[in-house]
């Protein structure tokens, strides 16, 4: 296998890693066609103002247990789709067991022998296994349902999957309603099998039983795609792994010999191309802004990763970065600090010593609390509404309206300036947030709160799919307004752009929050092996000095 | 040639206003249609049901009358609608709001005194009020969907209003009949114009359509109103109480349709009877989108719902056909309206069918 080179060892430079990705991407282009049991090539799908896949290309051998990494939005689901044959794809062909298809349907393409299983079930609740079994089944296929039940009997012992066929699936655990799902593509004669994310709904427990399944699966031939964000699984479970990056290939690489950050960093970006290193704040005053205290809290969400004992405190006049792949509780924290959810003990949470953790995101909003979530259409703006109004949305304390009625000509004002000052491309105030384009509806809404002069402003992925130039404005933006004394927490997945702007930094992983320290006594290594789950660096930190020294990032 | 329906990239705002119009020439088509099977002239059934009630001015001043119950409803539904609240309670409001305001009306009507009949009305707007009231506590306390328990509520209303006019509240000298006693003057709404049914009800719901439109167009209020039904996630983002803005708008439509109620009973009927509404609570749903949630849609939509209803008992009177048929115009418009509204985000494209193509450009090229 030609992607199968060499580990990388846990400290290597940056610029071995960008040369090992070009040189696995042009590889996996090239790749011999001999006996794979799907091969795809320059895989290309396009969606309005996003190509979701550029060019991507792959291929799986029989009984090989083949991983497809990526950040959310990375274009994962979309290239799953097209395989399975749910989506069609602009351009690029694909061969399954060396002969060129066309995927047309899900139908064909388990005829052909791929199954799916996916991230949300697709199972009726109120009727057993061996029902929702024979539905999926053509009449042939799922002949009597005695036989049927008995073939699903077999393939659950053999394969280790206990189900009882009979039980009602409202009664299944989550893990078990995914053995049903798995089982269903397994009373077909299944030669691939596309897994989405399955373990984001499994407890550790279920999720080493999976594993054991989809080994079995394996050394019998059936070949596995399993679509992950977690490295540590990929690497207990997969032979090999294809990254994809904001739609295009990062890297391939054997996860079972490559060390989690590197994965990690072909995940989120390529590091020897650091942005201009923006000012250091120049000093912070000594008072606590922020502070997180214990804050240990389940998610809202069904599938939301718990917080774990979150402490952090934060200064006016500084930038804290926290980096984190995604799903690592980022969600969970800026819902918990804009009040979207609220902590269940107030004291989780100090704004200026002030118990925030039960007051609403309007209260919080009141005493100088701005956030941009990460959604910007559905949660940061309102899709059909004007940018007038979109700024209204949560501009309302800026005087803009009196004894509860609207002042027009401020509010067209208010969305004006945002607009002049961050150069946002619009139609005028007039129009509708969702004709503009993800940048620039991004720059409006960093916008709408940046000039609200807030003391805090929590920020999610703040130039996620920005690009380079609007980039550059939010961010001298925050810089800007960090200087005027705002404290300014900034999540995002980007290390690159944390590494540019934030003066501390930390990372999430699995709901628990790494040490946080000046980004001058850190290098971009250790918050690699921070977002993998390894805190404890001390030991490492001086090799790591040494290696990556503090005065690579050039001040501007 | 095969139609092919695909999205369009962007909703049609002409679609947006056309499509009410459209269903209402559909409506007017199939109702031709349906006239024809019943073996009538369409376009005397058609001019019966449409231009025969209101050619004199009483006509007029009947479409006000039959008007007003359901442009107040409606208001008062727009506003659960544009806040996405999916209230179908109207009618079981306003048969409460009848309900209360009688009984208030029965117990205070031998009083001479001035303040009885706005405390009647009152009265009427809390009775419905209260009965939003449960579907609110529910969804917001609860979570329940407030579509089915609304709808329950209306039947429960339906109900008890009928143990009242058989109970309780029954003329004791009405030879048993299953009605109140008539009220009196002093708690009966004054008419408008002389020589009319015209009464204060179609005052009350004009006023409800300027001061609604005011409301969602110009204050924070309804900014924040529209911003829940448009996008919940943004509005509790921001800030907003979602819990209030639901309240809000269940409330006030339960008042209005109240005071709908109690205007029926102390305007036009003069009594409570178990028969109070020909399903104006139902039809102003209609309306409401019929007019796109605009106070002025809704003004002109509950005028034409005003006329579907005279129509069919003038059909009656007339040409001796079904009153249901008043119904089925009511329900066909519906279907035509949710059917037309698909032309909003989708359009119908044409496409030439295969078969002239059977010789490929390449072919062509080649033979040259």
């Amino acid at each position: 296998m030609p992607a199968s080179h060499a580990a990388a060892p846990g400290a290597s430079q940056p610029t071995e890693t960008q040369r090992r990705s070009s040189e696995n991407t042009i590889k996996s282009n090239t790749v011999s066609p001999d006996s794979f049991r799907i091969r795809c090539q320059n895989i290309t799908k396009a969606y309005p103002g996003v190509v979701a896949n550029d060019q991507i290309s792959l291929a799986i051998r029989p009984g090989e247990i083949h991983a497809l990494l990526g950040e959310n939005g990375a274009g994962k689901s979309t290239l799953m789709k097209i395989l399975y044959g749910v989506t069609a794809p602009d351009a690029g062909n694909i061969w399954f067991d060396d002969q060129p298809i066309a995927l047309k349907s899900p139908a064909q393409a388990r005829r052909l022998g791929i199954g799916m299983v996916f991230q949300h079930f697709s199972l009726f609740e109120t009727l057993t296994v061996v029902e929702n079994i024979a539905l999926s089944l053509d009449k042939q296929q799922a002949g009597n349902l005695k036989n049927l039940a008995k073939r699903i009997e077999t393939i659950s012992s053999h394969y280790g999957m206990p189900v009882d066929p009979h039980r009602h699936v409202h009664s299944l655990s989550t893990g078990e309603r995914q053995r049903v799902e798995i089982i269903r593509c397994l009373v077909q004669d299944i030669s691939l099998l596309i897994l989405d994310e399955p373990t984001s709904v499994l407890t550790p427990q279920e999720v080493s039983n999976l594993f054991k399944t989809l080994k079995k699966l394996a050394t019998e031939g059936c070949s596995l795609l399993f679509i992950s964000h977690k490295l540590q699984e990929v690497k207990a479970l997969c032979d090999q792994a294809t990254v994809l990056r904001q739609g295009k290939i990062a890297g391939t690489c054997d996860p079972r010999t490559t060390s989690t950050e590197a994965m990690a960093s072909m995940m989120v970006g390529n590091q020897t191309t650091l942005g201009k290193r923006y000012r250091f704040s120049t000093g912070t005053k000594k008072t606590h802004c922020l502070e997180i205290c214990d804050l240990t809290e389940l998610s809202s969400s069904e599938f939301g990763t718990t917080l774990k004992e979150i402490n952090l405190s934060i200064q006016p006049g500084e930038i804290l970065g926290i980096a984190g792949v995604a799903g690592n509780g980022q969600k969970e924290l800026l819902r918990f600090l804009s009040g979207e959810d609220l902590t269940s003990s107030a004291e989780s949470i100090k704004l200026k010593g002030k118990n925030i953790g039960q007051l609403t995101p309007g209260k919080r909003r009141k005493l100088g609390v701005a956030v941009v979530p990460e959604e910007r259409l559905g949660r940061g703006a309102v899709p059909d509404m004007s940018l007038s109004e979109n700024g209204l949305l949560t501009g309302f304390l800026q005087n803009l309206i009196a004894r509860g009625f609207l002042q027009r000509g401020r509010i067209h004002g208010y969305a004006n300036r945002v607009i002049d000052q961050f150069r946002v491309k619009a139609n005028g105030h007039g129009a509708d947030a969702k004709s503009l384009s993800g940048g620039n509806l991004q720059k409006f809404i960093i916008g709408r709160e940046i000039i609200q002069n807030p003391e805090l402003l929590i920020c999610a992925s703040p130039t996620w799919g920005v690009d380079v130039g609007a980039a550059n404005i939010i961010h001298e933006a925050l810089i800007d307004l960090r200087d005027k004394g705002a404290a300014i927490i900034v999540i995002s997945e980007d290390l690159d752009e944390l590494f540019q702007i934030s003066d501390r930094i930390g990372a999430l992983c699995h709901g628990n929050l790494s040490p946080i320290k000046p980004l001058q006594h850190t290098s971009i290594n250790e918050v690699g092996q921070w977002m993998a789950g390894v805190f404890d660096t001390e030991f490492q930190d001086e090799q790591l000095h040494s290696e990556t020294p503090v005065k690579e990032y050039e001040l501007s | 040639m095969r139609i092919a329906i695909e999205r369009r990239p962007y909703d049609s705002n002409l679609m947006k206003y056309l499509s009410p119009v459209l269903a209402i020439v559909l409506t007017l088509i199939s109702g031709g249609l349906i006239f024809m099977i019943q073996g009538q002239d369409p376009w005397a059934g058609l001019y019966t049901f449409f231009i025969l009630p209101v050619s004199d001015s009483y006509g007029w001043s009947e479409l006000g009358v039959k008007a007003a119950p359901v442009l107040l409803c409606a208001m008062g539904l727009s506003v659960c609608y544009r806040a996405n609240i999916w209230n179908i309670g109207a009618e079981g409001q306003l048969l409460m709001g009848a309900l209360i305001g009688s009984w208030a009306a029965l117990s205070w009507m031998d009083s001479s005194s001035s303040w009885v009949l706005p405390a009647v009305l009152a009265c009427g707007a809390i009775g419905g009020l209260l009965w939003a009231l449960i579907p609110a506590v529910l969804k917001n306390h609860f979570n329940t969907n407030e579509i089915l328990t609304s709808i329950m509520l209306n039947y429960i209303a339906l109900n008890l209003l009928l143990l009242a006019v058989h109970g309780p509240l029954k003329d004791p000298h009405g030879f048993n009949f299953p009605e109140s006693a008539l009220f009196t003057d002093a708690v009966t709404l004054p008419i408008i114009m002389e020589g009319t049914r015209l009464h204060l009800g179609l005052i009350l719901g004009l006023f409800a359509v300027a001061t609604l439109w005011v409301v969602m167009a110009r204050t924070f209020l309804g900014f924040q109103l529209k911003v829940i039904g448009l996008d919940a996630s943004a509005g509790h983002f921001a800030g907003y109480q979602q819990r209030r803005l639901v309240y809000f708008s269940l409330l006030l439509c339960g008042a209005l349709a109240g005071l709908a109620g109690i205007s029926e009973v102390t305007g036009p009927i003069g009594q409570l009877v178990p028969s109070v509404s020909p399903g104006y609570g139902y039809a102003a749903i209609i309306v409401a989108f019929l007019g796109r949630l605009h106070p002025v849609g809704i003004l002109l939509a509950s005028l034409l719902m005003a006329l579907v209803y005279m129509g069919g008992e003038m059909g009656q009177i007339d040409l001796g056909l079904p009153l249901a048929l008043g119904s089925l115009f009511q329900g066909m418009l519906l279907f035509y309206l949710l059917a037309c509204d698909f032309l909003i985000s989708y359009r119908l494209r044409i496409q030439p069918s295969v078969k002239p193509m059977a010789f490929p450009d390449t072919s062509t090229g080649v033979s040259q």
